[in-house]
């Protein structure tokens, strides 16, 4: 055999392992799986926004045929409430009691009073409509800065106040800058609330018997909720397995532990049966976390050259009503990325946390940073129509200059690498604007929105966010454990939890270059507390810049080991040992060599190793990264703007993003398209509204509206590729990087559309309505 | 409580009979009774589509049919589309164009996408995102599914 360099597998855009059993309808999601001796779950909902509790009254539901019990919130002996887990440093918050079921007062509609488990999944249902609740109403507030008005109804009588906390984050001098300025501009920006909206809603089946808990959830942190069941039930954490099936999608809505993934432990455990919730999606829209829901005061001052000199936001934050996992610190997440590309010398970002009579507001999809891009990125344009400048040009004089990287921001935060206007040169190549504007069609008014970019993630620097620093109470590490079975194959356990990503492609791409082996030939386990070492999940865009990072860390041990077999048994040196042509080969004698399989059997059949080796071929590592990650990019938006009917077509998208080095480009290309169109949903189409009385009008996917293929166009993307230092594959994350950019490139878009009629500024949602009552105003 | 209703349907080419709750609807007679389940349920006001299964050749969403409906109906769901080895043009083009991440709509993309085709061989890209327009997908953004129904017309 003649040994080749062969084309390495990272870099190639190879179809996904994950993909037959998915199209074969052969996955195994929540609901799919049965037990035998299964009982049905459903949950008593309040209809009210804000009450007591006066009684409730269970015993018509007790008797209803097949049902097994019912409970309500006093039944509930659990250790404690529900979890938060991340308040901003130096700082106290109000943090009232959140139990899996309310015990004496409802805080939002949707807050569960009652459990019922029966025999059958529909019988449960019918049995929950026979519990009645006498609620005694109180007041609502659903505006969060009306909660914030003195006299306002409050959300937590107790506190006295619907204020949750306040933090801020700056860095320079701000006063100075804004003395400097020459221009200032002032915008009221709203990003309105929004749902994760996963198409496989939530569900749990829990399996409680002879003194250990097995639970199945839809949920990207299987080793959180280990750790939270343990807590809360009391029992110890090796007697808990916390299992992550197939996930349908998750977007940072099952990046939390919910209180019926508890409340159901804890039934499993009282009745010694397995229970299954699944739940719907109205139910979902109304007790799964929401997302964004700020209103802030952002100020940007420049002088008339167009340097930009201070930046400042105050950010009004709704958390709605309860703090979940990670509920007051999302808006935080934001302000370390406040400036963006932008080489600004003094920026402030001050939060404030309110309560209101709504579900949780928590990490969804890019979770705070694409506040934080739309804010700088909206108001970067409303600043070039005040100093009559380019917008490219404004952007262009203010980027962090690509040899000044790695790059302390104002505030401390360090990037790790970036050439902005490198993205933007390559985003100009597809892209050209007075072309765009002279193809408008007629009676359509033509809109060209951009975004520049950039985005904190990888999450995370243990000592950075970690207990005592930014006050996370976890490390967020990650980590591997790669097996070589005595055939060659291989099995990666990876502590991630990826539901959709394609880590199982990624990271067997990664492991089959260090081994010289293939990707089939590489089955990437995770989800499962059972197997693998212990790990944190999926989420904040750090599955390959932290879970890759550790599946090469541990792949390189394991490399490391099977060259010294290699070495050993070739007597050769073993730094002359490299992986070519398939094979562990002795450089310059490629004939000379062994296979993954041969060194695994020499591994497993022992009778030909180092003195002192110990048989077997599998590694561990644990990865804690030294810095967070910076993705970036430049996008442009056509929109076309019926200025009869308000009506918006998004006609063109283009998007350069660097996320470092590509492994596979198909699916980074599949990430950032998904990434966009969250995006534009929130842009144009998708708001959680409640009204006044805080009653969800948007309770249904009728009245949710996701977008579909009909209300988007086809993308064009191109990639630069700037490596990050932070890991050895110098990449970044991509899995909110098209949320985090395309809000203001659509918003951008609209407003250029609009400005020749005198509209100089509009917040999302840009409805038809909106726009149509906007272009009216506008007019008289 | 009305007493149960037989119900007799050919699923998958195999004859199927169950007595059942007059309200059972027909995803949960094919994921529960017949222990089908790659037919998804992702909403209850019948926006997702990702329940949606062939009914006498046509999609439609067995989330807003009863069994009892389909009593004497031929349902195709996606276990009946192909099989390892012999997968059908659009679980291949699915699969070669990245169209599905997460997967959970991805079985009633594929038979809302196979019902297009049936009627309309060689679809435009319009047509193929207003046929997908009661299909639900949010990983995707579309892009990779409509490429891959198109490149399967051509396939």
């Amino acid at each position: 055999m003649t040994a080749t360099v062969a084309e390495p597998w990272v870099g190639r855009p190879i179809k996904r392992k994950e993909d037959p059993r998915l199209i074969m309808g052969r996955a195994r999601y929540v609901d799919d799986i049965n037990v035998t001796g299964q009982l049905w779950a459903t949950f008593v909902r309040s209809p009210e926004a804000h009450a007591k509790i006066l009684s409730i009254d269970t015993s018509a539901a007790r008797e209803y045929p097949g049902v097994r019990a019912v409970f309500t919130g006093h039944d509930l002996d659990l250790a404690a409430p529900l979890p938060m887990a991340w308040v901003p440093p130096g700082i106290e918050v109000n943090n009232p009691p959140h139990w899996a079921l309310a015990k004496d007062e409802v805080h939002h509609v949707g807050d569960p009073v009652a459990l019922v488990i029966g025999d059958d999944r529909y019988a449960v249902v019918d049995a929950a409509a026979q519990v009645f609740v006498d609620y005694d109403p109180l007041p609502v507030v659903t505006d969060v800065e009306a909660a914030l008005t003195d006299g306002s109804p409050l959300v937590h009588e107790e506190l006295g106040t619907n204020r949750c906390h306040e933090w801020s984050l700056g860095g320079g001098d701000l006063e100075a800058g804004f003395a400097a300025a020459d221009v200032i501009v002032e915008r009221r920006v709203v990003n309105h609330r929004t749902a994760g909206g996963a198409i496989e809603p939530r569900g749990v089946l829990a399996d409680y018997r002879a003194g250990a808990l097995t639970l199945t959830s839809s949920t990207q942190v299987p080793h959180f909720l280990r750790l939270f069941l343990a807590l809360q039930l009391g029992i110890s954490e090796d007697r808990v397995r916390a299992i992550a099936p197939e996930v349908g999608g998750g977007f940072g809505s099952k990046l939390q532990i919910y209180g019926e993934e508890i409340a159901l432990a804890w039934a499993s455990r009282k009745l010694e049966r397995p229970i299954k919730w699944i739940e719907t999606r109205s139910e979902g829209l109304l007790t799964t976390h929401h997302g964004r829901d700020q209103v802030a005061y952002v100020r940007v001052g420049a002088t008339r050259d167009g340097k930009i000199t201070a930046f400042h936001t105050k950010i009004i934050a709704d958390l709605g009503a309860y703090l979940m996992l990670l509920t007051p610190t999302i808006p935080s997440l934001g302000a370390f990325v406040m400036s963006g590309v932008y080489d600004i010398p003094a920026v402030q970002t001050d939060i404030v946390g309110v309560f209101t009579n709504k579900i949780s507001t928590d990490a969804i999809r890019g979770a705070g940073r694409p506040e934080a891009t739309h804010m700088i990125e909206v108001c970067i344009d409303q600043l070039a129509a005040e100093l009559g400048m380019d917008r490219l040009e404004l952007r262009r004089r203010n980027f962090i200059d690509p040899a000044s990287f790695p790059h302390e921001t104002a505030i401390g935060v360090v990037y790790d690498s970036g050439n902005y206007a490198g993205a933007l040169d390559k985003l100009l190549e597809h892209f050209d604007a007075d072309a765009e504007r002279a193809a408008a069609p007629a009676g359509k008014l033509r809109g060209i929105g951009y975004s520049t970019y950039t985005e904190i993630c990888g999450l995370a620097p243990s000592r950075v966010t970690g207990p005592s620093g930014f006050g996370l109470q976890t490390g967020l590490w990650e980590s591997a454990m790669v097996r070589v079975h005595i055939t060659g194959a291989v099995t990666v356990y990876t502590g991630t939890s990826p539901h959709g990503q394609g880590l199982e492609t990624t990271m067997a791409q990664i492991v089959a270059d260090k081994l010289g082996t293939s990707p089939e030939n590489v089955e990437v386990i995770h989800g499962d507390t059972a197997t693998g070492p212990q790990g944190l999940g999926t989420y904040g865009s750090r599955s390959t810049a932290v879970g890759g990072e550790s599946v090469a860390r541990a792949t390189d041990k394991v490399a490391d080991k099977a060259r010294r077999i290699v070495a050993h048994q070739l007597e050769a040196a073993v730094d002359d040992i490299e992986v070519i042509g398939g094979r562990f080969a002795v450089k310059g004698s490629p004939d000379k060599g062994m296979t993954i399989g041969e060194i695994a059997g020499a591994a497993y059949i022992p009778e030909n190793l180092p003195e002192d080796m110990e048989p077997g071929l599998e590694e561990l590592a644990f990865y804690d990264p030294s810095n967070f990650v910076f993705p970036f990019g430049a996008h442009a938006c056509v929109v076309d703007v019926d200025p009869e009917t308000g009506n918006v077509d998004v006609v063109r998208y283009v998007a350069v993003d660097d996320c470092g080095p590509a492994i596979n480009p198909k699916l980074i290309a599949g990430q950032v398209h998904g990434g966009i169109v969250h995006a534009i949903g929130q842009a144009l189409f998708e708001q959680i509204h409640y009204n006044e009385d805080g009653q969800l009008v948007t309770g249904t996917f009728a009245d949710y509206a996701l977008p579909s293929a009909a209300d988007v166009p086809s993308f064009e993307l191109d990639r630069t590729e700037t490596p990050s230092p932070v890991n050895s594959l110098g990449v970044k994350g991509v899995g909110e990087a098209g949320t985090i950019a395309a809000t203001p490139a659509v918003l951008n878009a609209v407003v250029d559309a609009l400005r020749p009629l005198g509209v100089g500024y509009m917040n999302m949602p840009l409805s038809s309505m909106r726009i149509w009552e906007t272009i009216q105003e506008a007019k008289s | 409580m009305a007493g149960p209703v037989r119900v007799s349907m050919t699923v998958n080419g195999t004859q199927q009979s169950a007595d059942v709750e007059p309200r059972l609807l027909l995803v949960h007679f094919l994921r529960e009774t017949l222990g089908l389940t790659g037919t998804h349920v992702g909403c209850d006001t019948s926006n997702c589509g990702a329940c949606t299964v062939h009914l006498n050749g046509e999609a439609v969403k067995s989330c807003t049919l009863l069994a009892a409906q389909a009593d004497g109906a031929e349902i195709t769901t996606i276990e009946g589309m192909g099989q390892e080895g012999a997968l059908h043009p659009l679980q291949e083009a699915f699969w070669e164009h990245h169209g599905l991440q997460c997967g959970y709509c991805t079985p009633g993309m594929i038979m809302a996408s196979a019902d297009l085709l049936s009627r309309n061989p060689h679809p435009t890209e319009g047509e193929v995102r207003e046929a997908l327009a009661g299909n639900l997908c949010r990983c995707t953004g579309y892009h990779n599914i409509v490429k891959a129904v198109l490149a399967a017309a051509e396939a």
